[in-house]
């Protein structure tokens, strides 16, 4: 099998691959949910999966970005305690980065 | 903003209306400056890397995912290959895993529509949509306009902030200086809050957080969110075997 000459348009297919690939990464966990049985221990897995991967996002960035940036997410949690605000927690997250790293945090 | 979430609706039907969509606009419009910026930063990163400016849009219309797009930007070349392109198209799918999961999280409420809808609104699907529906649905929500309407807003700014950024360059190329690259972490961690059923239900979440900090020492890339909160849904759902 030979694979035609990229000469000229490898760019346009490197971003119809990364495009593909996004795609496939949106619906996949949706059609494949759909042929998964809804019993107890996979409604218990799914009720715990929204907090997993926010925390699974949150913690290796926070080692990864430092000091000034855990300052900055601690401070946004509180914020979210006391006001019920995602625009005042990323307020109150971004000054105190700002703040933390202009202080050389 | 609304603090006494509806009722679960008896109905099975869920709705997609108007009055969703501009309510997922309202919610959306919170992420926008952050996304505008990384948006702009994007077209500084994709200028100086020789794309021409109707691939850099369109990069930014059909593939439309921040963080892959920028990864990408460091595996860019002049030239081509079929086997760098398989690369570019695994690195891309590896850092969108994340996305697999948050689709799955969400299913049982997109279930209710049909295939060709959801195929569709799913390619609109972003971390902030999914922050945003998770906490909607968790609220009791069940209006799909609110993904829909705050998705294609989202994306029509990404694409349209793709253009200053490639236009004025190095201007914004440095993200960090600004704090912009902690914008979605702290939407991130603001979710914990929104999300928090007590400490017992949080126990799966720790297992998350100590297994994606152990992946994220042991393996590079992103492999972490996804390894990590896999290992927090299996630890939910034999945890609570007594509950």
């Amino acid at each position: 099998m030979t694979l035609p000459d990229l000469a000229g348009w490898g760019a346009w297919a490197a971003i119809a691959a990364m495009a593909i690939a996004t795609y496939l990464c949106r619906i996949s966990g949706v059609v494949l949910m759909g042929f998964i049985p809804l019993t107890p221990h996979v409604r218990r897995g799914l009720a715990a999966l929204p907090g997993s991967i926010v925390v699974a996002t949150v913690l290796p960035l926070v080692e990864r970005l430092g000091l000034a940036a855990a300052l900055a997410l601690l401070a946004a949690v509180g914020s979210m305690v006391l006001r019920r605000s995602e625009l005042l927690a990323l307020v109150v997250g971004m000054a105190v980065v700002s703040l933390a790293r202009a202080f050389g945090l | 903003m609304m603090s006494s979430p509806d009722p679960l609706p008896k109905e099975t039907r869920a709705p997609v209306t108007w009055r969703g969509m501009i309510l997922g606009v309202r919610k959306i419009s919170v992420v926008l400056p952050g996304i505008i910026v990384f948006a702009v930063a994007f077209g500084a990163a994709a200028a100086a890397k020789g794309l021409s400016l109707l691939e850099t849009v369109m990069m930014s219309a059909i593939v439309y995912a921040g963080v892959a797009q920028l990864v990408a930007m460091e595996l860019w070349r002049p030239e081509w290959t079929w086997g760098a392109i398989a690369g570019l198209a695994a690195v891309t799918a590896t850092v969108n895993a994340r996305m697999v999961l948050q689709g799955a999280s969400l299913q049982p409420w997109f279930a209710r529509f049909p295939r060709a809808l959801n195929a569709l609104h799913l390619f609109f699907f972003t971390d902030a949509n999914w922050l945003v529906g998770t906490r909607y649905h968790a609220e009791g929500g069940r209006d799909l306009g609110v993904l829909i309407g705050g998705g294609l807003l989202l994306w029509v700014v990404w694409v349209l902030a793709t253009v200053p950024g490639y236009l004025l360059g190095s201007l914004v190329s440095d993200p960090r200086r600004y704090g912009i690259d902690l914008v979605m972490p702290i939407f991130f961690a603001a979710m914990i809050v929104p999300l928090w059923r007590g400490r017992r239900a949080a126990r799966p979440w720790l297992v998350a957080g100590i297994v994606a900090l152990v992946t994220a020492k042991l393996v590079d890339g992103y492999a972490f969110i996804i390894v990590g909160a896999l290992s927090g849904a299996v630890a939910g759902a034999f945890l609570d075997d007594a509950a």
